[in-house]
Parts: C-alpha cells; structure tokens; sequence
C-alpha cells in the first residue's frame, strides 16, 4: 500500500510524542525536532501534535508564532541567521548582509526558489569578541566578511546533509 | 564546533571537578547554605540577587518536587561569557546544579540553553553522561543515600525574553514565553507550580569555587555590597576583546587599561539593557552599588556614532519585545521614530523631552525587565551626548 506524505508525517509525530512524552511540557521539544527534520511546521502538523497533547491547535500555532526559530512557512533546508546586534554592526555585518543579498539571490526574510537557503537575522550571537558573527543552521561563523560569504554558500550546497541537522543524515 | 575565544588564567580552571560537590556532601546541607550566605555571592545574570536567600525561600516553601534550573539563556548583547563556561567548565556549571539540588532537596535538574547555542549541546550530553558515570549525577550520588539528582537539557528557540525566569519556565512549560506577574516568584511557584531556584551559568560555577575554595576567599575580593570574582565579556573598540575575570568593584578606567581600550569615548556596561557610561565618568566601579552588570562590555571608540548605537539597541527590544504590555509594545517604536528624527536633524528640544518622558514611563509601567529597561540605553545617551545628537544637518 501507497504510504502517503500525511501519513507518513504523522507516524513520524507519533514517534516523536512517544520519545519526548505527551505533555505539555512536550511541546517545544517536538516542534523543534519537526523543524530540524523536515523544515516547515505546517498546519496539518500543528493539528496533529495538537491530537497528541490533547491541546486546542490554536495553542501550538501560538506557540510557534512565538519563537523566532519556529516558523510556519517553509524553510530552506540551511537557514541563514546573519547577527544584526551592536557589536557585529559596529564590526561591518552590514557589508556582509549586503553581499549574502547579492550570492542569494533573496531579500532577508526569504528563501531561495530551490528551497536551498532562507535569509534572515538573527539577535546577539554571543560571538561579540569575534564579529561580524552568522548562524547556519546549527554552525556558527565568525569573523564573516564579504568574501568569505561565497565560499560559505558554496561549502552549504556542495555538502547538504552534513550539518543540515548536528547528529544524523536525513 | 565550539569557537574559540581568548580568555586569560581564570580562577575556574584551577579548581577540580567533584572537588565543591565533596566539600558540601561532608556537612548537612544547611552548611553549605550557610557557607554560600557568608561568601556574599549575588546572582551573577545581572539582577544580582543574593544566592543564598533564593535557596533559602525554596528550602522553606513545601512542596514534594524541587527544579534547579540552570539559565543558558544568554542574550544579552555584548555577553558571550556563559558560552565561554559552557564550552570549558560545563563540569563546574552541572556541579553547582548539583550542589542546589542537595540544598533545597530537588530531584529534577533542567539546563535552559538557547537556541543559538545548539553546537554546545553534544559537548554537554557527553560531559553529563561522563559524570553519571562517576556517580556525581543519578542515583545515590557519592554513595549519600537518598541524595538522587538528575539533569537534563532543554532548549530554547531564539527568545531574548526567555532568558527572564519566569518566560523561562513558561517556554519549558510548553507555552509562549512570556512573563509573568511575580509573584508569585519561582521560589514557591516555580516549574509545573513546584518550588523552583533559577540561577545563572556563572554563580553556578561560583557556587563550587566557594565551596570549594572557602567562602572567606571569595568575600576577601570585590566590594562590600559586591563580593567576589567575576567573569566579563569584552567587545567592541578594544585591543583584545575576550573573555575576563576581575573583582567585582573594578573601575571603568581599569578595565578599559587591561583590555586595550584606552581613548574609548563611551562604555556600555550590562548590554542593551545597560546604561552607557561616558568617559567623564570612567572612575565609576563596576559593582551593583554603582555601575550594575551581567558582564557585558562594550566599548565605543571616538570615532562612533552614539545615535546609531541607541538605534541598535532600541531595533533590538522592539524585535524582541513580547507584546504583552502596553509601554514596552508601542513604547519602543516611538523611541526609535525619536531617533530617526534625530538623525534628520528635526526633533525639538521639547520633543526629546517628551521622549525621554515616555522613557521613564516605559521603565515604571512594564510589565517586566525587558520592557523596564528598553529604555536605559537611550536614555543614558541622551543625557550624556546631547552636543552629539542635537542639531544634525539631515542624512536624507
């Protein structure tokens, strides 16, 4: 029989219920686990996870639209979080931002038609000793400038799947 | 991959891990309690609330559950220290943990680390599960019979607010981070309603030293109202930013001397959430007496624009600004339109006036520490830059 996507999402929320618990408290730890693995937290598995910690779905989608690095569009498989904070802006992230606009392609807050990259800020890294600092999913880069912002692109797409997630290949 | 950051000889890496566990394990709790209140050691995030007494109240407030929570939250702009502890003294930090656990009798030990911070997160789990490994986390810890003690790491998702206690145990909760009305404080109503004692990286790490090394060593350095060593992130126009240890009550001129941050025009001591201290008052001490700080330095060269800094900053809270409140929700932006006129040269003297008004409303009438000090940064800059900010040819 024919698994399809739904139900394979699903089972994999279930999953993640089961190893995380089914309070509330379980919440965060399952959204970010579905946003590590695949990216977007869509509406169909806010109401899925809703079912599973018997909570209304307007509950999760609060919470989701709460916290930067939850998000309810889709993400590029690397996100992008370039440090906009005072120490990194007094070192030139300014520049830096300016040269990730031209290699992507995108405006900040937006991602990449190949659903490559998403663009975006980030506050205080606490890399303020070693600025301008960058977030690229779970790695972080310091002392970015703007020629070093292409070489940094390239390694991301020449090796998906590496960091794409800390511990595991998809 | 943890980056590297220059930091000199501190007092931590002197001190062996298990060595302030054993210290406190030998005598009944209420000795280690009573060591930590005579060492003076105040909160080191920033509020500088003493130790000892939040202990204290959780001792004190029945409840079958205890939390020692440890706050990894680190937003603040310009701190960077707690990621230093977390990356080259994690033992110390789980110790302190466990040494709070054993004062107010807790079972359940949690470390909030911030989302920015998920690359430490591996370096953690392994030192955690070499210390179950010692018998200094789990079951029977150091043979002490019921003393069980268990932590675990949970993780934040890019919320400066969380880092406040009580959005903390809300995000833990599973709910948006957003504060709550104290008190009821976490000492009493903590995580899931049990007793709860929020501390920082830092006076965890403290906390072992003390034991560890006596808490006559640590009261004999700093001030009187301030005891003690601390750990300052250094950022910005110096020589040699990084990662420093100095007794608490170090003056600004100092601390600019030892990190090659001489001619600063200006010293943003505590972040955004700081106030900016001008070269005329560089003989301040840093201390919760005078100059208050979580550790954040940030020094401006003569060349800065102190307008463009308060702009930084004000951007910062407005992005991070919960939205709960009134004075901090559409505080802020008014704040920031103040600038810009600024910055076009069109605000009145009045006008700024009224700004700086609706500051000290924003500090009054918020609901909690974010929204009180969104403020102070412009606040300070106007009060010592005005020659600089007034009278601008406009920028377009």
């Amino acid at each position: 029989m024919l698994v399809t996507e739904q139900e394979r999402l699903r089972d994999d929320l279930v999953k993640m219920a089961d190893r995380f618990g089914r309070d509330r408290s379980a919440l965060m730890p399952i959204l970010q686990e579905l946003k590590r693995t695949r990216y977007h937290i869509s509406e169909y598995s806010m109401q899925v996870i809703a079912d599973l910690l018997d909570i209304h779905p307007v509950e999760v989608s609060s919470v989701v639209s709460f916290y930067s690095f939850l998000e309810d569009k889709p993400q590029g498989q690397f996100v992008i979080r370039l440090c906009r904070t005072i120490a990194c802006d007094m070192r030139g992230a300014d520049h830096v931002a300016r040269q990730l606009v031209n290699d992507l392609g995108i405006e900040f807050g937006e991602t990449t038609p190949d659903g490559k990259f998403t663009l975006g800020w980030a506050n205080c890294l606490g890399m303020c000793d070693q600025g301008p600092a960058m977030l690229v999913n779970e790695k972080v880069y310091t002392q970015v400038t703007p020629e070093k912002v292409h070489a940094i692109l390239d390694e991301c797409r020449g090796t998906f799947g590496m960091h794409a997630t800390a511990d595991k290949e998809r | 991959m943890i980056a590297e950051t220059t930091h000199g000889s501190l007092t931590f890496s002197t001190i062996e891990p298990g060595s302030g566990l054993d210290a406190a394990l030998k005598r009944p709790p209420a000795d280690a309690l009573r060591r930590i209140e005579s060492s003076g050691l105040r909160g080191r995030g920033g509020a500088g609330f003493p130790t000892s007494l939040k202990w204290d109240l959780a001792i004190k407030s029945p409840g079958e559950y205890k939390y020692v929570i440890c706050n990894a939250d680190e937003g603040e702009p310009g701190t960077f220290k707690d990621r230093v502890i977390l990356s080259d003294f994690a033992d110390l930090v789980f110790e302190g943990m466990t040494i709070g656990a054993f004062v107010i009798g807790a079972k359940h030990g949690i470390v909030y680390l911030r989302g920015e911070y998920a690359y430490l997160r591996a370096h953690l789990e392994t030192v955690l599960r070499r210390r179950r490994a010692q018998n200094l986390l789990g079951k029977k810890i150091r043979g002490q019979d019921g003393f069980d003690f268990d932590i675990e790491i949970r993780m934040g998702a890019g919320a400066y607010v969380c880092g406040e206690e009580t959005a903390l145990i809300e995000s833990l909760e599973g709910q948006r981070g957003e504060p709550r009305n104290r008190p009821p404080f976490p000492i009493d109503t903590g995580y899931l309603g049990n007793p709860t004692i929020v501390n920082n990286v830092e006076t965890f790490a403290w906390v072992v030293c003390i034991l560890a090394k006596g808490a006559k060593w640590f009261k004999e350095i700093g001030t009187k109202k301030s005891t003690g060593l601390k750990l300052f992130s250094v950022s910005g126009d110096c020589r040699k930013p990084g990662v420093y240890e100095f007794p608490m009550g170090i003056t600004v001129a100092k601390l600019l001397e030892e990190v090659g941050g001489e001619g600063a025009k200006a010293v943003q001591v505590g972040g955004a959430a700081g106030q900016c201290v001008p070269a005329s008052q560089f003989d301040r001490s840093i201390a919760f007496e005078d100059v208050p700080t979580g550790g954040s330095i940030i020094v401006f060269g003569p060349q800065r624009d102190m307008l463009r800094v308060a702009e930084n900053f004000l951007e910062f809270f407005a992005d991070e600004s919960c939205g709960q409140c009134t004075p901090c929700r559409y505080g802020t932006p008014k704040l920031i339109e103040g600038v810009k006129m600024l910055q076009q040269g069109r605000c009145s003297m009045q006008y700024l006036h009224e700004l700086c008004s609706l500051g000290e409303t924003m500090q009054l009438a918020s609901k909690c520490g974010l929204g009180q000090m969104a403020p102070n940064a412009f606040l300070s800059i106007v009060d010592h830059f005005q020659d600089e900010i007034l009278g601008r040819a406009g920028r377009g």
